[in-house]
């Protein structure tokens, strides 16, 4: 397959026309004769990749071409420059919950989306395929003598009591630039009222910020950070098997579960396509080796989770108020108070 | 009898108005629970826009001399919660938007209020219901206007119209069958007391002529009287009707005896033979004078009889005796021998006595009129799936192949001009074997000459 494929990578690939930033375009031409389908997404390539050979391998008269851009420079493709794509997925809930509350987005209703649990579509536009959670990632060493965190208040305890270990080496998002930190992190505003505790602590200790999780991840297992709070563990655990000297830990008072979703955009030029993607996006779960490859947990019934702590974030107009300008404004104005006391 | 005709049920009459009745009332329902309903629901999203935009309003405050609003997350999250319907908001403080869908229209022309203003929209595509409330706020010492708009398609609500309809259309047909079939029974059930009274009349044997004494519902009750005066009326006519034959049956019979006894003892004292012979001639006249009358009568008598047949279990056997000894006399004077032969086995038939005696002596005596002397007659009872009577005669037979027509009245064969007859005697006992649901069948002696009358009655 992926001889049959003419893949060539153009990282930070930057044209003129297109005045939203792109990370990565990657094309993958089809066996047969065929349509093409242009994706743009928040995945990394190397984690997008086996799903597109598997489909590929399925409808092989499809070539793809694959685009990765940030969340916010996505929304911006689709919302305010209508860049012409086939397909959006995003880890941003609330960016294509807004697009599809907008307008900017195809319905699209399939056997294969009906079947979809109620909380994982939205309109029938938002089409969620993976649920991932957000984890403490630790470093094994740093905690060989200290008491691993169950909760948040355990976890604020132990920055009070130990600064001089944790200083400087607590790692999280950036919420400025980072879709998915900013969603995880106004999700804990509203559920814990330690959120802001937490901040503040972590502020005091000069918390490092991360623009992405794979940095993030190395310096945790590195050494060079004792944790990082709000990791996707979808990441975390296809790192695990190859990077010694990390654990994941899911807190006990509350985990956010975020919801990888897809839209079709109104500029769509292969409907068909796009919605034989989010067909075999829908059914991630009969693939279970494609699962372990890629280490996107699929969509499951709700009635599976393991204890009242998980809570799934929900696709709705909810997702917008931290939209809101003004309340961005604000969250980020106190985010970064606290967060950066120098 | 005139065939009444018909001129539509009064069932089906009333089963139809009752149903268009249950139609009307269906529609009606079913367009209140449309509306009810719908207003109910549009109620429901209204106060849901309301309370959002109330809490949107609430949350703006002043902060160093600029309006600032915290967006609460229930705001939007609570439009969410009943639909997945489209979302939109817009906060304007002085003309000037906040924060928002700055193309979200507003009617700005409204006076402050808190209480919410609702207006149905186009928006971006969709139908869109608003709820804008305004409040004032003062910022410093000035005091700004600050309008909040909350939108939302009605998607939702369409699909709980869509519903609302689908249940309405099933309850309402639901209704609408119901209430038919209900009416349905309603009208057979009201009807009842005219169907048991109709059976009740239908049922009566053809003697009873007594008043209906049934329980009348009020409505029957003219009807009812009118029927019952009526039937007094048949009563009387029949009854004098029948007192009629009786009083001309005595009124002729009795004179003509005397006439008779009083000619044959002229007869006697009589010396001349031609005025003898006169004389005889009268009381041969006389005879069938009175044979006539008898038959005659005897046909009145069966003709009413029948109208009213009044059946009882009798033994043809006994019957038939009883027919021969009467008439074996008016043989013997022939020298005519009669032969009766009847089966073993007992059986009856169900009849009227007194009409089945007088065709079968009506039959015979037919066989013995046009028998000559010194032959035989045989009666033969076979019973098998009928009870079959034969009379085999001697006789000449019937000449002519119009056997048909022998039984109607007044009617004779061609070959019997020297004998007199009044054409009645096969009239009676055809239509006594009719009323009794049997035939008379007529033919002709197997064994040589003579004729085969056979009188055919169900078995009881």
């Amino acid at each position: 397959m992926r001889i049959a494929c003419i893949a060539f990578i153009l990282i930070l690939a930057f044209s003129p026309a297109d005045a939203f930033e792109i990370e990565a375009k990657r094309s993958y031409a089809s066996v047969e004769d065929g349509s093409m389908l242009s994706i743009i997404s928040t995945a990394d390539v190397e984690v997008f990749e086996p799903i597109i050979f598997e489909f590929q391998k399925r409808h092989p008269d499809i070539a793809i071409e694959y685009v990765v851009a940030s969340s916010s420079e996505v929304m911006r493709a689709l919302h305010d420059e209508n860049a012409s794509y086939d397909l959006g997925i995003s880890s941003a809930m609330d960016l294509q919950t807004k697009l599809a509350n907008d307008g900017f987005t195809r319905r699209y209703v399939s056997d294969a989306t009906s079947l979809l649990p109620d909380w994982a579509t939205w309109r029938d536009r938002v089409f969620a395929f993976t649920q991932e959670r957000a984890v403490l990632v630790i470093s094994e060493s740093t905690f060989e003598e200290l008491p691993i965190p169950s909760n948040r208040e355990d976890l604020i305890e132990l920055l009070r009591e130990y600064p001089e270990i944790f200083d400087g080496r607590i790692g999280t998002y950036d919420v400025r630039t980072s879709g998915t930190g900013y969603l995880f992190a106004t999700q804990d505003s509203r559920n814990t009222e330690s959120f802001w505790r937490l901040t503040e602590v972590m502020g005091r200790l000069n918390t490092r910020l991360y623009c992405c999780s794979g940095a993030m991840l190395a310096d945790v297992a590195s050494g060079k950070l004792a944790f990082a709070y709000n990791v996707l563990d979808s990441y975390a655990n296809s790192k695990l098997g190859d990077t010694p000297g990390i654990i994941t830990v899911e807190m006990d008072d509350f985990v956010s579960v975020m919801l990888r979703t897809a839209i079709i955009p109104n500029t769509v030029k292969n409907y068909e396509a796009a919605g034989t993607m989010i067909d075999f996006l829908s059914e991630l779960g009969n693939y279970p080796e494609l699962v372990e490859q890629t280490g996107l947990p699929p969509v499951e019934a709700r009635d599976s989770y393991e204890s009242q702590s998980v809570r799934p974030i929900r696709l709705g107009p909810g997702l917008m108020v931290f939209l809101d300008k003004m309340r961005k404004e604000s969250f980020l104005r106190s985010w970064v108070n606290s967060i950066e006391q120098r | 009898m005139s065939v009444l005709k018909p001129t539509g049920s009064i069932r089906r009459r009333l089963v139809i108005q009752l149903a268009i009745i249950a139609a009307l009332l269906s529609l009606a329902f079913f367009f209140t629970v449309r509306f009810v309903a719908e207003q109910a629901a549009t109620d429901t999203q209204d106060n849901i826009l309301a309370a959002s935009a109330t809490s949107i309003a609430d949350a703006v405050y002043s902060e160093g001399g600029a309006v600032r609003l915290e967006l609460p997350y229930s705001a939007l999250s609570m439009l969410g919660t009943i639909s997945e319907d489209r979302v939109f908001y817009r906060v304007i403080v002085d003309g000037e938007t906040l924060t928002g869908y700055e193309d979200l229209p507003i009617n700005e022309a409204r006076n402050a209020s808190r209480t919410p203003l609702f207006e149905t929209m186009e928006y971006r595509g969709d139908n869109v219901r608003t709820a804008t409330v305004s409040r004032t706020l003062s910022v410093g010492n000035q005091s700004r206007t600050v309008l909040v708009v909350v939108g939302q398609t009605r998607l939702g609500l369409a699909a709980i119209s869509t519903r609302i309809t689908t249940t309405a259309t099933a309850v309402g047909v639901g209704f609408f069958l119901f209430a038919t079939a209900l009416s349905a029974f309603a009208a057979q059930n009201a009807l009842s007391p005219l169907n048991k009274l109709a059976e009740s009349v239908a049922r009566r044997g053809p003697n009873d002529l007594r008043p209906v004494v049934a329980t009348t519902p009020t409505e029957l009750v003219p009807l009812v009287s009118g029927l019952n005066s009526f039937m007094r009326r048949l009563r009387d006519a029949l009854n004098r009707s029948e007192d009629l034959i009786a009083e001309a049956a005595h009124r002729i019979r009795t004179p003509l005896a005397t006439v008779r006894t009083q000619a044959e003892v002229i007869h006697r004292q009589m010396e001349r033979p031609k005025n003898r012979n006169s004389v005889r001639e009268m009381i041969r006249a006389v005879d069938e004078s009175s044979r006539s009358a008898g038959q005659l009568l005897d046909h009145a008598m069966v003709t009413f009889r029948s109208d009213q047949l009044e059946t009882q279990d009798i033994d043809p056997k006994e019957l038939l005796h009883e027919v021969v000894d009467r008439l074996s006399p008016t043989a013997e004077l022939k020298d005519i021998q009669i032969d009766l032969q009847l089966p073993n086995n007992d059986f009856s038939i169900s009849g009227d006595p007194i009409l089945l005696q007088n065709a079968a002596r009506n039959i015979l005596d037919n066989a013995i009129k046009y028998s000559p002397g010194e032959t035989e007659i045989v009666v033969r009872l076979i019973p098998s799936d009928t009870c079959r009577i034969d009379f085999i005669d001697q006789g000449r037979g019937f000449a002519d192949a119009d056997i048909r027509n022998l039984t109607k009245r007044f009617s004779r064969g061609t070959n019997v001009n020297d004998i007199v007859g009044s054409g009645l005697g096969l009239t009676i006992a055809d239509d006594v074997a009719r009323a009794h649901g049997g035939k008379l069948v007529i033919g002709t002696n197997d064994n040589g000459v003579g004729a085969c009358v056979s009188l055919v009655l169900p078995l009881s």
